[in-house]
């Protein structure tokens, strides 16, 4: 499969180029975020408060990192995706109001958020679930971290990455999403699996 | 060194086993399903599991982020003396281990959402006893991850509904957990008993080699055509699409009531942590799951 380079911050333009199932790495700067942090943000946005990092054309990654102190240092030894379907309720207002381009996470996710993709040019990578030693080796630093009040998980990390991947996009900007378009198929094939198995 | 002292050494060892390195059985799985996977985009994700499992093994770093929440299976011959010091010696090891590792810290209370930040509260580890009639005893540690465990389901059939309701509601379970339990998965049923015991074993269903089948030929049988039928699902790896969905079926059962038919579902995603040490009365310890292992 052909292998496309991604760089932050990515411009509306080359996330209209991707398509469900291209094979992505990205370069530059993802930002983790999860079920917390997902709901401090949407609530910071409600009280009009400013959020102190930006999103604004970077990739926002469902990770609840492994990281190991040395005094006021961290080292990153694991960073696999979380399920993005728990932050299905929030992602739609993020991608408006907060300019991500990309999601990254594994398991996909719903209606909402696809629609959201298709209206403001965002699209969602997954990265392997569990490769969480693979993604921690493409973490060349950690640029920062914000709101570490919410636990080590759900804190907000910031990474420069390198050839970070394997991704798979998952949900494009025009509205397809793999995960819509396996489970259809796997629905299709269901009656005649359950009658098979029965009769057996 | 006392039994206590010997069984938190081990049970740290144990558990820096079961998060950096699969036992042999699950690695072999998942190889064989990276060979047989035809779907590019499924067989991309096996790659980077393979990938992944041997930086782990290499670096012995923890191969997902989520360490999990840890059980351990204690199976251990009355013979031995200081047995009820053994949960206390469970604690300190995961809480060694948390920041020896390190483990992620998953221990959240239900009510105040406050995180031990030690992998230890109320009925965490959890422990299952045994008592057997042997000279040794057996621990295994049994890290499981939130994702798959997510996916888990009980349901009370009917009995009229019988192995026919099992077989839809096991295949319709799988459909709906989708990508989200990091296929491909390794299946628990629990079939029969109470509610509690259908998932017990379930769980501990999950604990058997992926080459063992149920003794029971019939059982062993009814495992195969389910695991066929998963796998022609289409899910595949992590939901992206393919021909690996999971990598075993395994089914136990007990005795049920007349008026119910439990049934229960476990997942355990690709990353099937678990690493089991028996120790023997004159304090001699082998590793079973990773043969040849010092874990002492």
């Amino acid at each position: 499969m052909k292998k496309i380079e991604l760089c932050t911050p990515i411009s509306e333009e080359n996330i209209r180029r991707l398509n469900v199932g291209d094979y992505v790495f990205l370069n530059g700067t993802i930002i983790t975020a999860r079920d917390l942090a997902h709901r401090r943000m949407m609530k910071y946005m409600a009280e009009k408060k400013s959020i102190p990092f930006s999103l604004e054309g970077m990739a926002l990654y469902h990770c609840g990192p492994l990281v190991k102190a040395h005094g006021d240092e961290w080292t990153v030894l694991a960073a696999g995706p979380t399920t993005s379907m728990r932050m299905e309720s929030f992602e739609d207002g993020i991608i408006e109001n907060l300019g991500v381009r990309l999601i990254i996470g594994k398991g996909g996710m719903g209606e909402k958020t696809r629609e959201a993709m298709r209206r403001y040019g965002a699209a969602y990578a997954a990265f392997t679930g569990g490769a969480a030693v693979l993604a921690a080796k493409c973490i060349k630093r950690i640029i920062d971290v914000k709101w570490l009040d919410l636990g080590l998980p759900e804190a907000v990390w910031i990474f420069e990455v390198k050839h970070f991947g394997p991704l798979i996009i998952g949900i494009d900007s025009h509205g397809r999403s793999i995960y819509e378009e396996v489970r259809a198929e796997t629905l299709r094939r269901l009656s005649g699996i359950i009658k098979d198995v029965i009769s057996e | 060194m006392n039994l206590q002292s010997l069984i938190e050494k081990l049970t740290v060892n144990l558990l820096w086993l079961a998060v950096t390195e699969l036992p042999a059985d699950v690695k072999k799985a998942l190889q064989d399903a990276y060979m047989r996977e035809r779907n590019p985009v499924g067989k991309i994700q096996l790659k980077a599991i393979l990938e992944n499992i041997q930086l782990a093994e290499e670096e012995r770093i923890p191969m997902c982020q989520d360490t999990g929440l840890i059980s351990f299976y204690v199976k251990a011959s009355s013979g031995f003396r200081g047995l009820s010091k053994i949960e206390e010696a469970l604690m300190k090891a995961v809480k060694r281990a948390t920041v020896e590792i390190p483990l992620r810290p998953n221990a959240v209370n239900p009510f105040t959402q406050k995180n031990t930040k030690d992998n230890t509260g109320r009925y965490i580890p959890y422990i299952h006893w045994s008592m057997i009639d042997e000279d040794y005893m057996e621990i295994t540690a049994f890290p499981k991850g939130g994702g798959s465990e997510n996916m888990c389901a009980l349901r009370i059939l009917k009995p009229a509904d019988g192995l026919s309701g099992l077989k839809r509601f096991v295949i319709e379970s799988v459909v709906d957990a989708g990508g989200m339990p990091c296929p491909p998965t390794i299946i628990g049923v629990g079939v029969g008993g109470i509610s509690d015991v259908a998932m017990n074993l379930a769980k501990k269903a999950l604990l058997r080699p992926i080459s063992e089948s149920n003794p029971d030929p019939i059982i062993a049988s009814l495992e195969r055509d389910l695991l066929r039928a998963v796998n022609s699902t289409g899910i595949g790896p992590m939901g992206l699409g393919g021909d690996s969905t999971a990598l075993a079926l395994k089914i136990e059962y007990a005795h049920r009531h007349p008026a119910s038919y439990p049934v229960a579902i476990a997942f355990q995603c690709w990353a099937a942590r678990r690493a089991t040490a028996r120790i023997h009365l004159d304090g001699s310890v082998e590793c079973l799951s990773h043969r040849g292992r010092d874990l002492l």
